[in-house]
């Protein structure tokens, strides 16, 4: 066999399941016969079901191997008889599971090697900045707006409304602030794309502060992402050495320059007020809005805050045009969406996929259905603060009017499969333990009302008197949802409510026990 | 209760610290995690010298020390496992998982063993969720996770 290349993810999750092994394991064989192989470290498909996996080049394409039983058995194998053997998978693009996708966001991730400003551009990286960089900033806005696109961070605003907010607000200094603080429990689309193509949500950036006047952004990055930190500063850098990135982008005369800040375990941080306040320097406590961010953010200036998917979104559209990313999606919801499936489910990944598909499809037709094969009880959809789906109400499609209209929310796209074994009761006890724990503090009813939702949960589990501190804790969630000043104390009464009104039985039989395990 | 020792050469260290920093804007919580790098914690007496160099109170340094969970105001245990326990590890079997090692080990979240050598800490998603349970151990990240697993990687780092 002579010299071959192959592909192995170097994102943080794969290596969590041994893909440094596996490039252990194929140098070593290598090593044995002769060979020096070419190794390049990319970031994930967003397969992780079948990692540790790697990919070997053909003149046909790429194979994927799925080493069973030991990894050196899987690459003697390998180096024997090549695609023939037992563990290849096929070729990659083959799979249903990357062919049924729609993938513009995350069309690069797994495929190129994420250290290389080469690779990025060869594989059409930087063509949105180009022409942005001849574009009128207005025009830029313009081509945001008409693409439809809306925040991928959870409430959906449109990208193009804010931008223009920023644009039009007085002052020469400005901001864009990327929010890469993905706290959500079942998401890591941020984290996949910062470790797997970080110069695409470099470009957007940039992109933004042409677009609104901005000279200077800041993406802040969540601690337990220490890869994808490291990672973005790296290619940072190398965009600052290619001439990408700041005094004078490409001899333009434009400047624009990126700072990491890295959060420090607050989830409410992931509020983009909170957000703010941190990236000051000062305990991460939401801000009243009024003002809006967009005319006094970051150190009192106009700033932009997008999330990481929303900004990565831009390149495309100003490369190939508003219209061609509005043709995916449907009603309000345009373009794509990166779902992720975790939890407990047989296939969990991201799948890239236009608005509109179904739960159900993602979870049964990508997911595979629950890990266990026992029967799926629940999704939770959205986070931490989003709501317990049941499984006769799968079919509802995935965008973000949808799901708002059933009583629930999209969020990050994350989705949280639990089979049978799930107890709901226990599910909305940690909301509001979440809740409790995370709270700025800043108001009463999310502060207090939490630790209150704890007790209240413990009491009906202990069987005293179940239908008044029912009664109370329905009370408890309208004034958490109606006097919180953010989303963490508004949205927590979610999925209790969610797991109360759809999972009823779980609470009797806790109350008619008096289970008191937490008594 | 911890004794907490000064750390040697403590105000020529931060001194450094803060020097490295001048030119960042609203920089006292990257301070408070660089000085944490530094000594593995946030020692006492680091909070005069930065509230001086920054121009804020005392109290305004304290606040931001006691908001973020990462920050530590005694030093860590020689061995940190971080047990996520979000709803898509829970989905997976976290909290059995965190059972188990909470027995093994004598104590709950937020603990050190006996002997000082090692600290459970709960953590709220890893970004791992698509192979969970997921930890860390010593910063290091594990999907699929189980007792055994654990053990064998605080063995290994032994
Ligand atoms: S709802 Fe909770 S987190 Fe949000 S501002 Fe109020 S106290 Fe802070
Ligand atoms: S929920 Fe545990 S890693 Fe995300």
């Amino acid at each position: 066999m002579k010299s071959e290349t192959f592909f192995v993810s170097s994102d943080s999750a794969s290596v969590s399941v041994g893909a440094d092994d596996l490039v252990r394991a194929i140098t070593a064989e290598a090593a044995r016969r002769g060979i020096e192989p070419r190794i390049v470290r990319t970031g994930s498909r967003g397969l992780y079901f079948l990692e540790p996996m790697f990919e070997l080049e053909t003149q046909e394409g790429r194979f994927g191997f799925q080493p069973e039983g030991t990894m050196a058995e899987c690459v003697t194998e390998m180096f024997d008889i090549g695609v023939e053997a037992r563990t290849c998978l096929g070729l990659m693009d083959d799979l249903p599971w990357l062919h049924k996708q729609e993938r513009l966001t995350f069309e690069r991730c797994g495929i190129v090697d994420p250290r290389s400003i080469n690779d990025y551009r060869f594989h059409g990286g930087f063509l949105g900045l180009e022409r942005a960089l001849g574009m009128a900033p207005e025009d830029i806005v313009a081509a945001v707006t008409e693409s439809g696109l809306r925040g991928r961070g959870g409430a959906g605003f449109p990208a193009g409304v804010k931008w223009s907010t920023v644009r039009g607000a007085p002052g020469d200094v400005k901001y864009v602030c990327c929010n890469a603080d993905e706290g959500d429990s079942g998401t890591f689309a941020d984290r996949m794309l910062m470790e797997g193509d970080p110069f695409l949500l470099i470009e957007g950036m940039i992109i933004a502060g042409l677009a609104v006047g901005a000279g200077k952004g800041f993406i802040y990055i969540r601690s337990e992402y220490p890869a994808a930190i490291q990672m973005m500063r790296q290619a940072i850098e190398t965009a600052r050495i290619a001439g990408w990135l700041g005094g004078d982008i490409r001899e333009s005369g434009k400047a624009f320059d990126i700072e990491i800040r890295e959060g420090a375990g607050a989830y409410v941080c992931g509020e983009e007020t909170a957000m703010l306040e941190s990236l000051e320097g000062k305990r991460g406590m939401v801000r009243a809005k009024p003002p809006l961010p967009a005319l006094e953010g970051l150190f009192g200036r106009p700033t932009v805050v997008n999330n990481v998917l929303t900004l990565a979104a831009v390149p495309m559209i100003v490369a190939r045009g508003a219209a061609f990313y509005r043709n995916y999606g449907m009603g309000h919801s345009r373009g794509t969406q990166p779902f992720q499936l975790a939890g407990c489910i047989r296939n969990g990944g991201l799948v890239e996929k236009a608005f509109g598909t179904t739960l159900r499809t993602l979870i049964e037709d990508f997911g595979g259905g629950t890990a266990t094969g026992r029967p799926l009880k629940a999704v939770q959809v959205g986070g931490p603060l989003g709501g317990y789906i049941p499984e006769h109400l799968l079919d509802l499609p995935a965008d973000y009017e949808a799901l708002a209209e059933a009583g629930f929310m999209l969020g990050h796209g994350g989705l949280v499969v639990f089979d049978d074994r799930a107890d709901m009761l226990e599910q909305a006890r940690f909301a509001m333990e979440f809740c409790a724990i995370e709270s700025c503090g800043k108001c009463t009813p999310c502060r207090l009302g939490a630790q209150r939702g704890v007790e209240v949960i413990d009491r009906v589990a202990a069987g005293v008197e179940p239908a008044k501190n029912l009664a109370l804790l329905d009370d408890l969630c309208t004034l958490m949802k109606d006097g919180s000043l953010c989303a963490l104390g508004g949205l927590t009464p979610m999925p209790v409510r969610t797991a109360l009104y759809h999972f009823p039985g779980d609470f009797e039989r806790a109350a008619a026990q008096g289970d008191i395990r937490w008594a | 209760m911890t004794i907490v020792k000064t750390p040697v050469d403590l105000a020529g260290r931060i001194g450094r610290i803060l020097s490295e920093h001048e030119a960042v804007e609203g920089a006292c919580l990257v301070v408070l995690q660089a000085i944490q790098r530094e000594f593995g914690y946030v020692p006492a007496g680091a909070l005069e010298p930065v509230a001086r160099a920054l121009n804020l109170s005392h109290a305004d340094v304290y606040g931001v020390l006691t908001f973020y969970h990462d920050l530590r105001r005694a030093p860590p245990a020689r061995h940190v496992v971080r047990v996520c326990q979000s709803e898509a590890c829970q989905a997976m079997g976290s909290r059995s998982l965190t059972e188990q090692l909470s027995r093994r080990f004598d104590i709950g979240l937020g603990e050190t063993t006996a002997d000082g050598a090692t600290t459970l800490e709960a953590v709220y998603c890893l970004g791992n969720c698509a192979l969970s349970p997921a930890v860390t151990v010593d910063g290091a990240l594990y999907g699929r996770a189980t007792e055994f697993l654990v053990l064998e990687r605080l063995g290994a780092a032994e």
